[in-house]
């Protein structure tokens, strides 16, 4: 990733913190926490993923790459939240630093819970929970064609910065410098 | 089969000359490797021909190995167009820092714009 990226001026926010609980547009209580040791059930949400919503790749398909990339975007250094509905996990969000200060954003959704307005307020709260542990910027990308995410990210205070390449490049201030 | 295997000198481009010559190995198809110049890469295209070269020996596969100058993507995708290959080969693809791969603008390029079928070796 190019050192030049830029961050939108103004701060965005605020921002739910977890645990953040809501209840969905299909009329599901969902609970967003931080995730503590979830793994086997973010695997298991993995492997029920759809292909169609991989994105660049991630979540790998197999279980052994789900284990390895979970080993990656759960280091210490990261930060990671969970929506769960009841005992299943049906979302997950993840910021993993980049060399420069910054902190780069993923969020995935189940399929069966998609298009509820779960994927805004994990997001949202996933942010809140950065924003408490002293991250200001954070960025994304995200497929050129891919209009449903883009238009959640721009909803929650993302801005487009780069169009040169496969994938638009989005990034927000959280926080004042 | 003429093959063209594209160069830059970074370590998925390494990656990308270990499996094409494995292929090579067993297809017996005719390469050629072209050396290009990458933003990204500090080594200068005499080394990194010497190093090709010695790859190359060590696994006792015969290339022809050029340099290519100018646009990368644009002389990579003319050779391959013009010159009669079946296919051309290029690594690419870097990983963010949450995993998500991300194309390089040589790898973008030669897809976009190549005629000749690309293999890209990720």
């Amino acid at each position: 990733m190019s050192g030049n990226r830029s961050y939108p001026g103004d701060v965005s926010g605020p921002f739910p913190t977890p645990p953040h609980e809501f209840v969905d547009e299909a009329d599901r209580t969902i609970v967003v926490r931080v995730a503590e040791d979830d793994r086997e059930a973010l695997v298991g949400m993995y492997e029920d993923f759809d292909p169609e919503d991989r994105a660049q790749g991630i979540p790998p398909v197999d279980e052994g790459s789900i284990r390895r990339w979970l080993d990656r975007v759960f280091e210490d250094d990261c930060l990671n939240v969970i929506a769960w509905h009841g005992e299943d996990a049906v979302g997950h969000a993840m910021l993993v630093p980049d060399d420069e200060d910054a902190y780069e954003l993923a969020i995935f959704v189940l399929g069966t819970h998609q298009s509820a307005g779960i994927g805004t307020e994990l997001l949202q709260t996933l942010l809140g929970h950065g924003k408490d542990n002293g991250i200001k910027r954070v960025w994304l990308t995200v497929e050129r064609w891919n209009e449903p995410a883009i238009g959640l990210y721009e909803k929650v205070g993302f801005e487009i910065r780069n169009t040169e390449s496969f994938e638009l490049e989005m990034a927000i201030r959280i926080a004042e410098c | 089969m003429k093959v063209l295997l594209g160069v830059g000198g970074s370590e998925h481009s390494q990656r990308a000359l270990e499996e094409t010559i494995e292929r090579i190995q067993e297809t017996d198809d005719d390469l050629t490797v072209a050396i290009f110049d990458s933003e990204e890469v500090e080594a200068t295209a005499t080394d990194i021909e010497a190093e090709i070269r010695s790859t190359l020996e060590a696994a006792e596969v015969d290339a022809e190995i050029r340099q290519l100058t100018g646009h990368p993507g644009g002389e990579l995708v003319q050779v391959a167009d013009q010159e009669g290959f079946d296919r051309l080969v290029i690594g690419g693809g870097t990983r963010s820092p949450l995993g998500k791969i991300q194309l390089g603008s040589v790898a973008e390029f030669v897809v976009l714009n190549a005629e000749t079928p690309v293999t890209l070796i990720r």
